[in-house]
């Protein structure tokens, strides 16, 4: 695959050329705050920036979208599907534990018997530029869960900052086009694959405090019932915040919003830590309390998830770590899990 | 690119009869048949699947499918009005429109019940799906693929009981054991009165090559299922129904699962020894 070197201030070389017949989505400071948008222009572009606040997975699972529109007449149904956005479009310098999340999210939206055909075609307009994390913020966790800071699936493109320059990577057949004609840029040669390697060495060992996700699966495979869980939720204030922020969190509810005879029906963002989440229409409902909801969320990501997919349902971002309210450190959670497993041996 | 489904479009239904099940008109069963010729094709369905239902304006929830396969050119579903969708249904009349995704789930494990002998066991509107499974077994074509029948079915008083002409017929036939139970009996009442588990306890069916159906409220399953155990009954053989607050009903929005398993995608149903293998959160 076609690797190139790209002098430090030759990046909007590059920006420009994925504008030509292609909507651009890139990281922006939006007031403070790091977000993916649609850009015009190479200058609006931030690369040097930890991750955005809010993961970029809404470019395919929207906060909400509307599922179809439907006017009633009489016995007359007409129902109006929203049309796809056309055209290529780029999503720019997403971190490699983001564009691992799109992968875990193909499983549960395009993976399975039925297929939301919606997501798909969003999905594939896109073509993923990943960037690497050659300086990991201390809440990442990546390297426990099966990702790295330079991993790239996910991504088509790899690039990484190597100080001077950028090292531009094709990794599918569907990077490589992109990077197909680009000029003004030298091939990559083995003085960068080299810097390339010392840069990732340097990632990957600031990532410290490996936790084995395999003794944490098996050990909460035995702990239903364990005291653990009347402790662990008792400073969660039930807000939800790290289960909106999360890239791979993929729950959502579905509503109607007009009247009998017009309007639509949307899929919008809930979440696991909400009461009224699994409440039935009788009353019961099976996770009354913060108790039982926090078991799901620690569950489905390192229990359900390796047993329904083989993969743990985390990609470590940190972003739950940094923006719970209250500072409950999945991290440390796990810790504690994985020593209760060894406690037992 | 593939071709771009919307698993979440729903097929029109016309409402074609609406029949009041209990005194309390509480419980009504709507008898809906497709406007296009095509979605009734694509529908092909098997007892204990679910579909969703739309009112729109209201949202969607799940039912299971009261009527058989068996029947041709229509659905049917009991709904029982509790909330905000089901009420806006049991406003509907003849020639209303609905809207209907599906089918959704597992259907009970017709292929394994085959030659063996059956006993069904329901209460309360969880009734809709065993009495799609009994018109099934019924039917000529079917009857000779299964072995015994037998029916228990209960409810809280005799006004309560859904389907009453039809159970009527049911009693008549000889290719089935029909039993009717009362929690509370009336003035002209003269069946069996106790709740279901004690019925189940004095008819102490044989556990022999035998599948137990079970499917009502939480409180007749918990007391029934240690009659069965006592009747021998393997976990393989007990099969049952689970309700959950659905959405989706495809596995995907995340709120249905007991463990790793979707009740939208992996059950409804599921035998007694399956949900043994899974987090007691129902
Ligand atoms: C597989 C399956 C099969 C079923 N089969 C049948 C059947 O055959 N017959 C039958 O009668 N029932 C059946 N049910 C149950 C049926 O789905 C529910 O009774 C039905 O969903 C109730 O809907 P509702 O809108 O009337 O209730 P509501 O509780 O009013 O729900 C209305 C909506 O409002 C929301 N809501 C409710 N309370 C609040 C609140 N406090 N704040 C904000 N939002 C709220 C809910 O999320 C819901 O979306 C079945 C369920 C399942 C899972
Ligand atoms: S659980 Fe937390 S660390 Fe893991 S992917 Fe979600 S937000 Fe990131
Ligand atoms: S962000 Fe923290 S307080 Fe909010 S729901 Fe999650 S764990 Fe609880
Ligand atoms: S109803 Fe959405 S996952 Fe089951």
């Amino acid at each position: 695959m076609r690797a190139v070197l790209l002098a430090k201030d030759q990046i909007s070389v590059l920006l420009e050329a994925l504008l030509q017949g292609r909507k651009l989505f890139a990281p922006v400071d939006d007031g403070g705050v790091m977000a993916f948008r649609q850009v015009g222009s190479p200058q609006e572009v931030v690369l040097d920036y930890h991750n955005s606040t809010v993961p970029p997975k809404r470019l395919f699972f929207p906060q909400s979208e509307t599922l179809f529109r439907y006017g009633l007449e009489g016995e007359q149904l007409a129902l109006e599907e929203p049309q796809p956005a056309s055209g290529e479009k780029v999503l720019f310098g997403v971190r490699p534990c983001d564009a691992r999340s799109f992968t875990l999210l193909d499983r549960v939206f395009t993976g399975g018997n039925h297929c939301d055909g919606c997501y798909q075609a969003r999905r594939e307009s896109y073509t993923v530029v990943g960037l690497a994390c050659t300086h990991p913020r201390a809440e990442c966790f990546c390297t426990s869960v099966g990702g790295g800071p330079f991993a790239t699936a996910g991504s088509d493109v790899l690039v990484t900052d190597l100080g001077s320059d950028y090292l531009v990577e094709a990794v599918t057949d569907k990077g490589a086009a992109l990077l197909e004609g680009l000029s003004g840029c030298r091939e990559a040669d083995e003085d960068s694959i080299r810097r390339r390697a010392e840069a990732q060495a340097a990632a990957e060992a600031a990532l410290r405090g490996e936790i084995s996700t395999e003794d944490v699966k098996r050990k909460l495979q035995e702990m239903w019932d364990d005291p653990f869980w009347d402790r662990l939720h008792e400073k969660c204030i039930g807000c939800g915040a790290c289960t909106y922020l999360c890239p791979t969190c993929h729950c959502f509810d579905i509503v109607d919003e007009g009247s009998e005879q017009q309007g639509r029906r949307i899929k919008i963002w809930d979440s696991c830590m909400f009461p009224l989440f699994t409440l039935h229409a009788s009353g019961h409902n099976p996770r009354p309390t913060g108790k039982e909801r926090w078991r799901q969320r620690l569950m489905h990501k390192f229990r359900y998830w390796p047993e329904d997919h083989g993969e743990v349902g985390c990609v470590g971002c940190g972003r739950c770590v940094v923006d719970c309210p209250v500072n409950l450190d999945i991290r440390q959670v796990l810790r504690d899990v994985e020593s209760l497993a060894k406690k037992v041996k | 690119m593939m071709t771009a489904e919307n698993p979440y479009l729903p097929s029109p239904m016309r409402v074609e009869k609406v029949t009041v099940e209990t005194e309390d008109r509480s419980i009504k069963t709507f008898d809906l048949s497709f406007i296009r010729k095509e979605d009734e094709q694509a529908f092909r369905y098997l007892p204990g699947q679910f579909a969703q239902l739309s009112v729109f304006g209201k949202g969607e929830a799940p039912f299971g499918i009261a009527s058989s396969p068996t029947t041709s050119g229509l659905l049917q579903f009991s709904v029982s009005r509790i909330g905000l969708l089901t009420r806006a249904l049991h406003q509907m009349e003849q020639g209303d429109l609905v809207g209907i995704r599906g089918p959704l789930g597992s259907s009970f494990p017709l292929q394994d019940m085959e030659g063996k002998d059956l006993l069904v066991i329901g209460g309360g509107f969880a009734f809709t799906t065993l009495r799609s499974l009994i018109n099934y077994v019924l039917e000529k074509d079917n009857r000779g693929r299964f072995g015994k029948l037998t029916v228990v079915y209960g409810a809280r008083t005799p006004g309560m009981l859904l389907y009453k002409d039809e159970l009527e017929g049911w009693r008549q036939r000889n290719d089935l054991e029909f039993h009717v139970t009362v929690d509370a009996a009336d003035d002209g009442w003269k069946g069996r009165v106790g709740v279901v588990p004690t019925a189940v306890t004095d008819i102490a069916p044989t556990a022999d090559n035998t599948y137990a159906i079970v499917c009502g409220p939480p409180a007749m399953t918990r007391y029934t299922l240690p009659v069965l155990e006592k009747l021998h009954f393997p976990p393989e053989r007990v099969v049952l129904s689970l309700e959950m607050k659905m959405k989706c009903g495809i596995g995907m929005c995340g709120r249905c699962n007991i463990g790793s398993r979707y009740v939208c995608r992996d059950g409804p149903v599921f035998t007694l020894a399956e949900l043994r293998r899974l987090p007691p959160e129902y």
